[in-house]
């Protein structure tokens, strides 16, 4: 794996200040200056800064007490103010094409009769929701927030991973590793003009606000709802509520009064006019979904279809970032903007179609195989890290179930170095930046969250699986 | 202000006003056990009993080994008023009201308890005990602390009051009904004159060895020390001081909120009942039922401040 792009060092892959790719030179500048021993001395502080904040998350399947560290690097990943222009013309196109996308498959379904998508993938599809047909979401937006997952492989080659459209996690990690790096290096802010990220929970609640449902009167009241505090993403639920002044709810707190989803305040029964829900469409609602759930709230999606309240994000968004769909995005781009994608689709083979089926099968050391409906890298393999034992098993997972499944090629995903006890060492890496759509604006912030592989030579960044986080900074024009 | 919310904020404040109770409970029986080692094993007894725990205790344990004891008031998870237990109650009480906290509160609750859960990994040592109490105390004082001084004096900032104050009054309540025979005028007579270190250990548990001084100098008698915990009304443990915060933090949120609320009348007709009482007429009727109504008054008014504000469903 030589061809390997380092940010930093580029395709020299290490060297002195003068070989450092040019958004890295001031931050090279500096490091070259500073004594490692401070800078390790001050990676122990955040460590510390993030346990005491109890930024933490809890890993599913573990005890209820076990609450973790995501690892924090201190090195930060370094965006061009050209690379950003670049890629957030991309990230908007395709959140665009994803938001019609969706009125589209909720109401006419022009793409489909064009034929540029099969019946089958959304007629079959678990995530593709009844109910939401014919129903107009307040202000037109489905996807109020996006998450999508760039990776990059060489100095103009990003790649669009996954689209996150049902509740993406991990900004508060953004706005956290941020102020860490603000606490921990002032000076290197007021030497290097990066742009802030602190805007991001105003534009949320801005966003949000101008999504409201028809029954709002004066100001909008905006709400968080959470699963509660065993979710795995707590920290964050009660961090964007906290931030944006609003209050975090859960099921318990809710109920329908008068025609409204209200929550239980210690006056009475006070009307949500917007649910930023941190909850999934299956749990959202027991009478119209899951009966046995005692997450959502009873009744909400009548009020919510009575234009009582909006719902961000809109349920039945997940068909939009469901892995099998994914391999349409550039189609789905061309229909509803009539434009050329401008950021690339990872080539997937959909293993629902006999011929890609065979090559995945015949190739699969060399793949990446993922779950259609999976997230979070559970479910998934890589070929070129999986002993043959499991390539085994795996090969008769697909043969069993080949809808159910993806594949990409393994990509020589860029690195970043993190600082290690013996000084700088390249990681790979991925990039999500957060994207907030309303009926006037979208709003990205600039750069996103940088998950880093700690293990060398790992192309596995998802916290979950012992991934960690960087600052991304984009440089100022 | 959700109706969960302020419970939150009402419970995290009882917590944390147990564990300090809890810490200051132990530190008065280990110096019993210091100075005399005869009555240790009852005056743990009765430790235990004040707590609340003494059933759970007595089910697991045989004796009253101060080991024992302490690290079953301090570490032992499976007691849920044990220290490290109730530290756990209010920093997970925390993390549900955390958008209803400063930071510098959030924090501190955190930094409590994970300063805590790692003192308390292990058995304590005879030796570290103090310095263990100590960093217990500290703690809360940090909590406290942030709390004083970085809340808004709202309807939240009331319902931790609250809390504070109810837990606060039912631990000097619970010291004075297990100790209550100690406290009679007969057994003063049978004894002659209060024993000493059994009245210090009363006045430690609360921390008012000093303060007792202060308003009493060195004359220790039955009725003193009960006139001091039941109605001193400088005396920031004593019932009637507690009362009547509690009144006021009623009569804060019925101002607030602009509605008559039946705790409120309730906090004021419990404090009018202390104000009226004296201590002469209180042995009159008995210390011990004195006490035990206090306790029933105090359930029911956490009870009906519960339903006003909308705790729960």
């Amino acid at each position: 794996m030589s061809d390997i792009f380092d940010e930093m060092w580029g395709d020299a892959g290490a060297g002195g200040l003068a070989n450092m790719r040019s958004p890295y030179q001031d931050y090279g500048h500096w490091f070259d200056r500073e004594d490692p021993k401070r800078i390790h001395r001050k990676a122990g502080q955040a460590e510390a800064f993030f346990r005491k904040t109890g930024i933490t998350f809890n890993v599913y399947g573990t005890e209820e007490a076990d609450e973790r560290l995501i690892p924090f690097d201190v090195v930060p990943r370094i965006l061009s103010a050209r690379e950003w222009r670049r890629l957030s013309r991309g990230i908007e196109q395709r959140v665009r094409a994803l938001n019609a996308f969706l009125h589209d498959i909720y109401h006419r379904q022009e793409i489909l009769r064009a034929g540029r998508i099969p019946v089958e993938l959304i007629a079959h599809n678990d995530a593709f929701l009844p109910q939401m047909v014919g129903v107009e979401p307040p202000g037109g937006i489905y996807t109020h927030i996006v998450g999508t997952d760039i990776v990059r492989t060489g100095q103009d080659e990003f790649f669009v991973l996954e689209d996150n459209a049902r509740t993406p996690s991990g900004v508060s990690y953004m706005l956290e590793n941020r102020e860490t790096m603000l606490q921990m290096f002032p000076e290197l802010f007021s030497r290097i003009p990066v742009r802030p990220v602190s805007t991001y929970p105003a534009n949320l609640h801005r966003s949000l606000s101008a999504c409201a449902p028809p029954a709002c009167d004066g100001k909008p009241v905006v709400a968080v709802l959470t699963p509660g505090i065993h979710n795995s993403a707590y920290f964050e639920h009660s961090f964007l509520a906290d931030q944006m002044g609003s209050e975090l709810v859960e099921g318990h707190d809710l109920r329908v009064v008068d025609g409204r989803i209200a929550m239980r305040t210690t006056r009475g029964y006070t009307a949500i006019d917007v649910l930023y829900r941190r909850v999934d469409d299956d749990y959202l609602d027991p009478l119209n979904f899951k009966p046995e759930s005692l997450l959502g709230a009873p009744g909400i999606f009548d009020v919510y279809r009575a234009g009582g309240i909006t719902i961000a994000n809109a349920p039945g968004t997940g068909i939009a970032d469901d892995k099998a769909l994914y391999s349409y995005m550039p189609d789905i781009i061309r229909f509803y903007t009539g434009e050329k994608p401008l950021l690339d689709n990872v080539p997937t083979w959909r293993c629902s179609e006999q011929d890609q089926l065979q090559y995945v099968l015949d190739n699969l050391a060399e793949l990446v195989v993922k779950e259609v409906h999976g997230s979070g890298g559970y479910g998934m393999l890589v070929g070129p890290a999986a002993s043959n034992k499991e390539l085994k098993a795996f090969r008769e997972k697909l043969q069993a179930r080949p809808g159910n499944y993806i594949a990409q090629p393994t990509l020589a995903l860029s690195t970043v170095p993190i600082f290690t006890r013996k000084g700088l060492s390249p990681r790979h890496v991925d990039l999500r930046p957060f994207v907030l759509m309303s009926p006037d604006r979208i709003d990205i912030t600039p750069g996103g969250l940088t998950r880093v592989a700690m293990t060398q030579g790992s192309l596995v960044v998802n916290s979950s699986q012992g991934g960690g986080t960087k600052d991304t900074w984009v440089l100022e024009e | 202000m959700l109706g969960k919310t302020a419970g939150g904020l009402f419970w995290m404040s009882r917590y944390l006003e147990r564990s300090e109770n809890g810490a200051r409970l132990v530190e008065a029986g280990f110096r019993i056990a210091l100075t005399r080692s005869d009555t240790a094993s009852a005056e743990w007894q009765s430790i235990l009993a004040t707590s609340g725990a003494l059933a759970d205790y007595d089910a697991r344990h045989g004796d009253y080994d101060s080991d024992q004891v302490i690290d079953f008031l301090l570490r032992d998870a499976s007691n849920p008023a044990s220290v490290i237990s109730t530290v756990k109650a209010a920093r997970d009480n925390a993390r549900l009201v955390r958008t209803a906290l400063t930071r510098e509160v959030w924090e501190a609750t955190n930094e409590a308890w994970i300063t805590l859960q790692a003192l308390l990994a292990r058995p304590v040592k005879e030796q570290d005990l103090p310095d263990v109490l100590h960093t217990i105390r500290q703690q809360k004082a940090l909590v406290r602390g942030a709390m004083a001084g970085t809340m808004l004096r709202n309807d939240g900032f009331n319902f931790a009051r609250l809390g504070t104050f109810l837990e606060r009054a039912d631990n000097t309540a619970r010291i004075l009904d297990v100790k209550y025979f100690l406290l009679l005028p007969s057994f003063a007579q049978v004894g002659s004159s209060l024993d000493h270190v059994q009245w210090e250990t009363i006045l430690r548990s609360v921390s008012a060895l000093r303060a007792y001084r202060w308003l009493n100098g060195t004359d220790v008698s039955p009725a003193n020390v009960a006139e001091f915990l039941l109605l001193q009304p400088q005396m920031p443990r004593s019932l009637a001081f507690c009362s009547h915060k509690i009144m006021d933090n009623l009569g804060y949120l019925e101002q607030d909120y602009g509605a008559e609320s039946p705790s409120c009348r309730m906090a004021k007709a419990h404090y009018q009942k202390l104000k009226d009482s004296n201590i002469e007429s209180i042995f009159e009727r008995g210390l011990h039922q004195f006490v035990q109504d206090f306790l029933a008054d105090s359930h029911a008014l956490a009870v009906q401040i519960e339903r006003d504000y909308r705790f729960q469903e």
